[in-house]
């Protein structure tokens, strides 16, 4: 599998720490929503730093969107959110990992839950929804459990708010909810995560992303509510 | 020689020795599963391994607690580009379980609690490469890194150290696990950056 040069195209911030890049990247072949790409960074005198991204947006062209959101004390988010601007030029590598993969022929309901950026590879599934969803046939019914600190940290909150008849969203503050929110703050519940239509039987297929933290919590909770363990795929960033 | 990021200029953590390349150094211990952490208490825990021939050997908690235990120290490195120096681990190491197993199978699939399953030459277990570990920086292994009881093969990607570790299955033939099904390599070695198929 070989590196690709791309080229910051586009870049727009999303919040206090998170950005979206667009890169054009010459002879990558496209990805499955849900898969990532290896980032690779050059300096001048040739040291490398490399890390893996999911992508954004899944595809079958030379466009790669990521969204990055910054790792204090890092050494590669900080300067994609703060540094990076079009014409710079940057390597990728991928498309990577076959198992944390929607395929848009699947009928199957699908159950997303989502903390803090983990966000990102659901938005390459609703994104392959909405398009898929224009052919006739195709309508696996997505639910999307978001769970973000306050409300300044929700990633495209638009749209995934948008109206769709097709997803239901469902936002889950932990630190901070907005004025007049229902629910005080609070960590997500099995509550969150019950709705008619995705349960386990149903033969809803469950995709959990997060913080290690958040996501051993949510796959507890699922698999309490009788989720097969092999029907709930995680993906899980940082420390424990 | 590729391209240079303008701007870009690193962070440069000391290298404290030699990482294999691509890789840098963090002192999290990130956590990567593609399903829930099972719970596997220790009283229903139980390690398998099976020849060739279908004959099986297990050993219970406490007959893996019998066993002579030794004390790791290693740097572990995961495909994620991650790589952690100076791990400290107790476990029994491989060469202790494989002694008296009859076999002439060249390759192993190790098998866990949850359904993983990763492929290995048998010979990458053995001469002390490779251990159940069971204790990690003196404590005992918390279940979100694979305890009760994990593989610990160090000197490969550390996807090839099967967290819940239930089963070694030896194969004449080798057939590949979870990820390199999913598009890892077969055999994983990080000096060589064998990281995809």
């Amino acid at each position: 599998m070989s590196w690709h040069v791309a080229t910051v195209v586009g870049a727009r911030p999303l919040t206090g720490t998170a950005r979206a890049l667009t890169l054009s990247a010459p002879g990558f072949a496209g990805a499955l929503p849900g898969q990532h790409v290896d980032l690779r960074l050059t300096a001048p005198d040739g040291y490398q730093a490399t890390r893996a991204y999911s992508l954004a947006r899944a595809g079958h062209d030379e466009r790669v969107d990521l969204v990055v959101d910054e790792v204090p004390g890092g050494e590669v988010s900080p300067y994609l959110v703060h540094d990076a601007r079009p014409g710079d030029q940057l390597e990728i590598r991928g498309p990577l990992g076959g198992y944390f993969v929607w395929h848009d022929d699947d009928p199957a309901p699908v159950l997303l839950v989502a903390g803090g950026s983990g966000v990102v590879p659901f938005l390459a599934m609703l994104r392959a929804r909405r398009s898929a969803g224009q052919q006739p046939g195709r309508h696996a019914p997505f639910r999307l459990v978001c769970s973000v600190r306050a409300p300044g940290d929700a990633i495209e909150r638009e749209e995934i708010d948008a109206p769709d008849p097709g997803l239901q969203a469902r936002w889950v503050y932990t630190r901070q909810a907005p004025p007049g929110w229902p629910t005080p703050p609070g960590r997500i519940t099995t509550a969150d995560l019950t709705a008619p239509g995705f349960g386990p039987d149903d033969g809803t297929s469950v995709f959990v992303c997060g913080p290690t933290g958040f996501v051993e919590a949510a796959a507890g909770l699922l698999t309490g509510l009788g989720h097969p363990p092999g029907r709930v795929r995680t993906e899980r960033f940082g420390g424990a | 020689m590729a391209v240079v990021t303008r701007g870009f200029g690193g962070r440069r953590p000391e290298p404290e020795h030699e990482i294999p390349p691509g890789q840098f150094v963090t002192d999290d211990f990130p956590v990567l599963s593609a399903g829930p952490t099972p719970n596997v208490d220790e009283s229903r825990w139980e390690l398998t391994v099976r020849t060739e021939t279908g004959e099986g050997t297990s050993w219970s908690w406490e007959q893996l607690m019998a066993l002579p235990a030794e004390d790791v120290e290693t740097d572990i490195h995961c495909v994620t580009h991650w790589s952690k120096l100076g791990t400290t681990w107790r476990g029994v190491s491989l060469d202790t379980l494989l002694a008296d197993v009859e076999t002439s199978a060249e390759f192993v699939m190790a098998r866990s609690y949850g359904g993983y399953t990763t492929n290995l030459p048998l010979q990458d277990l053995l001469d002390g490469q490779a251990w159940v570990a069971f204790e990690f920086e003196g404590e005992p292994l918390d279940p979100v890194h694979g305890g009760p009881a994990r593989l610990l093969v160090p000197h490969l990607y550390f996807w090839k150290s099967a967290k819940w570790l239930r089963g070694l299955d030896l194969m004449d033939d080798e057939d590949l696990g979870f990820w390199e099904q999913n598009g890892y390599h077969a055999y994983g070695d990080p000096w060589l950056e064998q990281r995809y198929a």
